[in-house]
């Protein structure tokens, strides 16, 4: 008999064993009887018409058993790859949504738009084959930049889309924003661009799908954050499948930071081949082609005004950005940069005015879509540069202006001019610990201890809030979302009395076998060991959106907590049958049934016993068996937050800025398991440092190729680019989810650039530096020491 | 051609195509999908072995090389690849949430028990600079770096028993 492990405990995660023996099951592990190989032939041209592929040569080839092309899709009359987002300009009308072919038809529009399919029996055949493909591009020119492509001589990528403009957005009152700046006391302005991310999960994309003609029934296997989305979108939206004819299996996934989240149309294209060649069919990426297929993140130009009165208060906030889609509309695309950015721009702050105008952009780039903290780190970036740029125009010390502006923690709920409503949050707490933890005091002399060794060392903050747990349908509905943004568990109670959760989220790192299993041994006063998971199968997990947005615990864990629930109401109505009680008298605790003030009590291994071998039982007012489902869908998001303090050394020889400490206090509601929230926090952060100092997706203006199109080119965080950071909650309840919860997968991405450029800017804020954009590398530093008015050398 | 090594303690013979790449070998034909790929540069180390005794990089290395060689992978750890059992090097990645979505998993544990034999007191800075092949997109790297501190002590105490 194990022990219960409840809530807030840090029991060694239930997932470990098997990924630490090399025993995890991932998609490129499976193999399946009379497997074929398949491979994509991409555009290698960021723009051009397709006149034509010859299919001969690469028939010919041996082992080729298919190729499949655009031709071949239209015939079939299948459909496109579906935006889950319809957004509207201020008039309210809606963006423009060209259609998105699975393999292109009439042009490519990015270098890795798919043209076809090839199918042999090992990949070394297909690849070869791949090869011999003869396509017929007439080469058009490229733009990849947003600035570029709303220009009116731009090239045009679509035919009705002028300008190649999505859709204008506009959110917040323009006209009282006007009022407040003609009445500032200080304009503080700032120019900046947030660079393009590769999410780069380590495990590449891949799938395998197979046709079972005997049941009419398909299964993919892929690399997936939301299998339930994919069977829905691709089953009923792309190739016509009955839902109930088709299995989506996501097994273990090697991380996904929202680049799994997504419908490909690699999924698309192998379900629809398996079945025309009678075979499984299975693609793995390799990490270039993930390069110039998984979808980007960020990709901003923005231009924000600060409005303040003389004493340094925030009278309005105007916002200006053009955000790069790519070339086609992916499956979240428009809703990132717009209700995922503008509704952020309040922050921590009791900024009366907001407006933010955003202009959506397409490009001949890959799509553009979400990436771990999604249109919030974009927003916290704007805000949290400028709030230091006013600051230090007005000779206001920075935590001072941010402790001015800050939303009390008595003013919650808080209704924010930008339709967001904070539920709780304590900002002025998370700031006061952050400052403790990162010995702010001390900062001089280890300034003095840099400069000592010719090094500048600046000291950055953001003070943050973000919007998380995505999402009340409604309130998602009113924003343009075309589903539901719910969550379903379901749990099994087994007639021994071990659980079976079946959940909809998915656990692709972030330990929810473990997480999820303390919840149900905390209610339902099982063993921990007692309880598993179950996951990512559409034929085992009822329904499900997936794993994106922080909401897992939040979304997830509710409907688990709303089921337990259930589960332990079915529980007393047994329990009172059997002992003979009012269901009114049953108590339910630490496992055992009892009539309240009694010595009489039922196990709750007894009551299922009694469930599933119904002799003595209430079979006239209820059924047998213990298992209950819930569907949750949050009143609102929640908004977790916290204050960041990054420390910086640069190198003024060099230009290396080094990361040299970094603190994290982070208000994320209850915490269930400590050690996996400092995890998620720490990866968090780390990615958030990797925007700000070394990452960057880098494409070339004309010919559309990408340059940063490796890990020899893209320069990825390495454990000996970072310090031991120093991270620690300070949490307030969120008061409208079951257990209190926020969320915590996001925080570090969304609150760290801003915290790690403005400790850049600080170190050079004696030279005269105003900003910097990300990311600060030693290229970008040296140029701008060599620019600088000042000779380059230590106080 | 046909190659024959010593594969996690066992004597192995196969039959395969030259142009193979260990990782390949290991995954495709002999089943051992532990050993993961993670990039087509040699960057990531996800694919990382031991040859010989020193780690590589399966991915660069082609499978005539193992002829007469000795070859551990991370199903080869503990010594008996049945069982669930841990090296003292896993059971710290355990303790100290050294891993999130695992797919690094094997090639860092496999490149931190390499730093821990050929360096019996590892700093932090030693760690963090031996992990410089092996890329972790999950963990920011500070609990891995806990983890390989404490398992390399582990690894150490048990010799000295």
């Amino acid at each position: 008999m194990g022990n219960v492990i409840g809530i807030g405990a840090a029991p060694k995660r239930k997932e470990d064993q098997r990924f630490l023996t090399g025993r995890g099951n991932y998609v490129s592990d499976i193999k399946r009887p009379g497997m074929a190989a398949g491979v994509f032939v991409r555009s290698p041209h960021g723009h051009a018409v397709l006149r034509g592929i010859d299919k001969s040569a690469a028939l010919a080839s041996p082992g080729v058993i298919a190729v499949l092309t655009g031709d071949d899709v239209a015939d079939d009359g299948l459909g496109s790859l579906p935006c889950g987002w319809g957004i509207t300009d201020a008039k309210g009308v809606p963006m423009k949504e060209p259609p998105f072919p699975m393999l292109a038809q009439d042009k490519v529009r990015f270098v890795g738009d798919m043209v076809a399919f090839v199918i042999a029996e090992t990949p070394e055949q297909a690849n070869a084959a791949a090869d011999l493909l003869k396509v017929d591009y007439e080469v058009l020119p490229s733009v990849v930049g947003v600035l570029e492509a709303v220009r009116p001589d731009a090239p045009q990528l679509f035919d009705d889309v002028p300008n190649n403009i999505c859709c204008n957005w506009e959110l917040g009152d323009k006209a009282a924003v006007e009022t407040a700046f003609k009445k500032a006391a200080h304009v503080a302005k700032l120019s900046l661009v947030n660079n393009r991310l590769i999410g780069n999960p380590m495990e590449p994309r891949a799938a395998i799908a197979e046709y079972e003609p005997g049941t009419d029934r398909y299964t993919l296997w892929t690399t997936s954050q939301f299998p339930h989305v994919v069977r829905f979108l691709m089953g009923a939206l792309v190739l016509n499948i009955p839902q109930h004819k088709l299995r989506v299996v996501a097994p273990d996934v090697g991380g996904g930071f929202g680049v799994k989240q997504f419908h490909y149309g690699e999924e698309a294209v192998i379900t629809w081949a398996a079945k025309r060649v009678r075979r499984p069919v299975k693609w793995v990426a390799s990490r270039s082609e993930g390069y110039v297929s998984d979808r980007h993140g960020r990709d901003h130009v923005t231009e924000a005004e600060l409005a303040l009165d003389e004493t340094g208060k925030f009278l309005a906030f105007r916002v200006n950005t053009l955000a790069n889609m790519g070339g086609y509309l992916s499956t979240f695309g428009p809703n990132i940069p717009t209700n995922l950015y503008g509704p952020l721009l309040g922050g921590v702050y009791t900024t009366p005015a907001i407006y933010c105008n955003v202009k959506v952009v397409f490009t001949n780039t890959v799509p553009v879509d979400a990436y771990r903290g999604a249109g919030r780190p974009e927003a916290t970036f704007v805000l949290e540069r400028i709030v230091d740029v006013a600051a230090s125009e007005m000779g206001i010390d920075r935590v001072e202006i941010r402790r001015r502006n800050m939303i009390p923690k008595e003013a919650y709920p808080y209704q924010t001019p930008v339709l967001v409503q904070y539920d709780s949050g304590d900002p002025m707490g998370c700031l006061d610990g952050a400052l403790v933890a990162a010995d702010v005091k001390k900062f001089g002399v280890r300034k003095a201890a840099s400069a000592s060794k010719g090094k500048f060392r600046g000291l950055g903050y953001s003070t943050y809030v973000e919007a998380c747990g995505l999402a009340p349908s409604r309130f998602a509905g009113r924003l343009g979302a075309r589903g539901g943004l719910y969550e379903s568990a379901t749990v099994r109670v087994h007639p021994t009395g071990q659980v079976t959760v079946m959940i909809g989220t998915h656990n692709h790192g972030q330990g929810h076998e473990t997480t999820f299993a303390q919840i149900v041994s905390d209610k339902l006063g099982v063993a921990f060991e007692n309880v598993d998971i179950v996951f990512g199968d559409t034929d085992r997990v009822q329904f499900g959106m997936g794993t994106y947005g922080s909401r897992s615990l939040v979304v997830g864990g509710a409907a688990l907590s709303k089921a337990t629930d259930k589960v332990i109401v079915k529980g007393k109505k047994i329990a009172a049958h059997l002992l003979e009680a009012s269901e009114a008298d049953i108590q339910f605790e630490a496992g055992k049934f009892s009539v309240a003030g009694t010595d009489r009590i039922k196990t709750f291994e007894e009551i299922a016993g009694a469930a599933y071998v119904p002799h003595n039982y209430p079979l006239e007012v209820l059924e047998p068996g213990l298992e209950e489902q819930a569907y949750y869908d949050p009143v609102n998001f929640t908004y977790p937050g916290g204050c960041h303090i990054a420390e910086v050394e640069v190198d003024p020889e060099t230009g290396t800025v080094t990361l040299v400490n970094y603190t994290a206090v982070d208000d994320v509601g209850t915490v269930i398991n400590p050690m996996i929230v400092e995890g998620q926090l720490h990866g968090g952060i780390v990615q958030g440092v990797g925007q700000a100092l070394f990452e960057n997706a880098v494409y070339d203006e004309g010919s559309g190729q990408l340059l940063s199109g490796s890990l020899m080119d893209y320069c990825m965080p390495r454990a000996d680019h970072l310090p031991m950071m120093n991270v620690a909650t300070h949490s307030t309840l969120c008061t409208h989810t079951p257990m209190g919860v926020k969320g915590c997968g996001e925080v570090g991405t969304i609150g760290s650039p801003a915290a790690v450029i403005n400790a850049v800017v600080d170190a050079l804020s004696h030279l005269g530096v105003t900003h910097v954009d990300m990311p600060a590398t030693p290229n970008r530093i040296w140029r701008l020491l060599q620019n600088a008015s000042l000779p380059v050398a230590a106080e | 051609m046909q190659i024959s090594f010593t594969l996690n303690g066992r004597p192995t013979s196969v039959d395969v195509e030259p142009a193979t790449l260990v990782a390949e070998l290991l995954r495709e034909q002999l089943h051992l999908t532990g050993t993961h790929i993670g990039c087509d540069t040699s960057q990531c180390g996800a694919c990382v072995v031991h040859l010989n005794g020193l780690p590589v990089k399966s991915c660069t290395l082609l499978a005539p090389a193992l002829d007469g060689a000795t070859l551990l992978t991370i199903e080869g750890l503990t010594g008996d690849p049945g069982s669930n059992q841990m090296h003292p090097m896993q059971e710290a990645f355990r303790q100290h949430h050294g891993l999130q979505c695992g797919f690094c998993t094997p090639g860092m544990l496999m490149t931190a028990v390499a730093l821990a034999t050929e360096k019996p007191d590892l700093t932090e800075a030693d760690v963090r600079h031996g992990l410089e092949g092996n890329i972790c997109r999950c963990t920011g790297y500070q609990n891995i770096v806990i983890s390989v501190m404490a398992g390399a002590a582990a690894m150490h105490a048990a010799k000295g028993e």
